[in-house]
């Protein structure tokens, strides 16, 4: 499909578009979203393709990381929220899907990062021994293998017993990627992942994220164009709660389409 | 120098020398209490006074032992009932409570904590020692266990708010559900604070007499179960210091200050570990 199918009475929109031949793994139908009375998000319909890297971009406040909880309802943990609209996850609606197993689908690394009061080991066996151990591996192999998909086993591998906040902020950082892996996620959803960070450290994620790219599909929030340029497949602009233009990322960095795009990419605002 | 310079300057080092001296008299006041309980029963502390069953007046010897078990006996009775209901209630309010209700219960937390221990003491003995019969170590237990309940809910309450929510937002987004995401993740991280405040309500209580005057009563013997009339400190150091006997005013002493040292090693304990906490993080 080139476009999400339109809602009765709406014209599809010229801007956002969809990279021909993927698979949808999210289809996002009309999505609205309320704090208490107040319209956060907007009329938002478009797709995410699977196995790729979408950025969502966007000044602060626009709701980008407030559309990222939606994807796996983190967003409902605030009180008087309210979303209307749809969210299709491989075709199912998250609505319906037991929560616990959306999560463990959906897997998420937020801005600050957030390890656990526990040694390494822990941390990462943390999410592994509430939904369990994958069958033929034991608990520290999953471990093992979650580490040195986030690239910090070589880092850690003799200090598994030691407190998480021993490491540095980028460690930490890698360290909470690991620890979503580890339950095989099939998306992983990155919430400004690197703007706690210095640029070594960055560069380490941003190199992760691209090895990731081809076991599951990923979202990143990123306040930061020259990252999503440098990462993306696929980008999402947003702007006061919606959804501009989405588009393949050189396309939209290049020649976007809508004027507020244009204006944001070429920094008359910010 | 103008005269408004140096009136400020006088003032500023009056008021200084005010607040070192009003600190240097806090502290006074502690070694004053311990100094003058050393001298007056330091004489009968011995290893046969924390040993041995009293004995009749006027009869050298004897000891406090089945007080300083008994009191043991009793907070540890006071620990398992007021311990978990404080625990899971400051949990409760910390994660759970909406507006109202939050308020509520605090505010009750609150009046529990300024109800007079006396009250407390009849509250248990209207319903344990009445129905059994039977003063008791578990009605003195009881009795201190609901006063240890709003200070454990107030400490637990505190320290879980303290702990940063993205905590458990990590938990909740590995698919945790949220009260395992609250006992596994957030409980433990405010673990050093909540524990804290465990030992402090056990200092407190350790100390109180009132409310074991009628709950477990006295006993110049051993007590074997729960359900016997029990010895605490407290009440030891009341009975003899009230007595017209020499010997055992003087005993009354040495146990105040055997108590004492037992309330100073908690409160020192607590300290230690709140101080030795690292941060919950960067």
């Amino acid at each position: 499909m080139a476009y999400p199918p339109p809602a009765e009475g709406k014209k599809p929109d010229a801007a956002i578009r969809f990279p021909a031949g993927a698979v949808a793994k999210f289809q996002i139908s009309d999505l609205e979203f309320y704090y208490g009375p107040k319209k956060v998000l907007m009329d938002i319909s478009f797709s995410i393709p699977e196995k790729t890297i979408t950025a969502l971009i966007g000044p602060s406040g626009c709701g980008k990381s407030t559309f990222l909880r939606t994807l796996n309802r983190l967003s409902e943990t605030v009180h008087h929220s309210r979303m209307e609209g749809k969210i299709l996850l491989d075709g199912t609606d998250i609505e319906s899907m037991d929560l616990v197993t959306l999560r463990r689908q959906v897997g998420m690394v937020f801005q600050k990062p957030n390890p656990f009061p526990k040694t390494i080991f822990d941390n990462v066996a943390y999410g592994l021994r509430v939904n369990g151990v994958p069958r033929g591996m034991t608990l520290a192999e999953a471990v093992e293998k979650s580490l040195r998909r986030a690239a910090l086993w070589d880092e850690v591998k003799d200090s598994l017993r030691k407190s998480a906040y021993a490491l540095s902020g980028g460690q930490q950082q890698r360290l909470c990627i690991a620890r979503a892996l580890a339950v095989d996620p099939e998306v992983l959803l990155l919430d400004e992942p690197c703007s706690a960070l210095d640029p070594i450290a960055t560069a380490k994620i941003e190199d992760l994220l691209l090895t990731l790219k081809d076991i599951c599909t990923i979202v990143i929030v990123t306040h930061n164009m020259q990252q999503a340029a440098r990462v993306s497949t696929v980008t999402g602009f947003f702007l006061l709660g919606r959804l501009i233009e989405f588009n393949e990322t050189r396309i939209l960095f290049k020649t976007p389409v809508r004027k507020e795009t244009e204006d944001y990419i070429t920094g008359r605002f910010g | 120098m103008s005269f408004r310079m140096a009136r400020r300057r006088v003032v500023n080092v009056v008021m200084l020398g005010a607040t070192g001296v009003c600190a240097v008299m806090s502290v006074l006041a502690l070694c004053f209490i311990l100094g003058y309980l050393l001298w007056n029963g330091g004489h009968y502390l011995s290893w046969d006074f924390l040993t041995k069953l009293p004995t009749p007046v006027g009869q050298s010897g004897g000891g406090m032992a089945n007080a300083i078990v008994g009191s043991g006996k009793i907070l540890l009775i006071a620990a398992v009932t007021g311990i978990p209901v404080g625990l899971l209630a400051g949990v409760y309010l910390a994660e759970f409570g909406g507006n109202t209700m939050t308020f509520m219960v605090r505010y009750a937390a609150d009046l529990l904590n300024g109800v007079p221990s006396i009250v407390t003491g009849i509250f248990a003995y209207t319903l344990v020692v009445l129905p059994f019969h039977e003063f008791s170590a578990l009605a003195g237990g009881l009795a201190l266990g609901i006063m240890v309940i709003p200070v454990v809910m107030r400490s637990t309450e505190d320290f879980l708010r303290a702990v940063p929510g993205t905590l458990l937002e990590g938990a909740l987004a590995l698919g945790t559900s949220r009260w395992r995401g609250i006992a596994t993740v957030v409980v433990p991280a405010a673990f050093r604070g909540i524990a804290t405040g465990i030992l402090l309500s056990m200092a407190r209580v350790a100390g109180e007499t009132a409310p074991l005057l009628f709950t477990s009563f006295n006993n110049r013997y051993w007590s074997t179960g729960w359900m016997q009339p029990t010895a605490s400190l407290p009440v030891m150091i009341f009975t003899y210091a009230i007595s017209p006997y020499d010997d055992w005013q003087r005993q009354a002493w040495a146990a105040g200050f055997v108590l004492l040292m037992l309330v100073l090693l908690i409160n020192i304990c607590a300290r230690a570990l709140l101080l030795r906490g690292q941060p919950t993080g960067r």
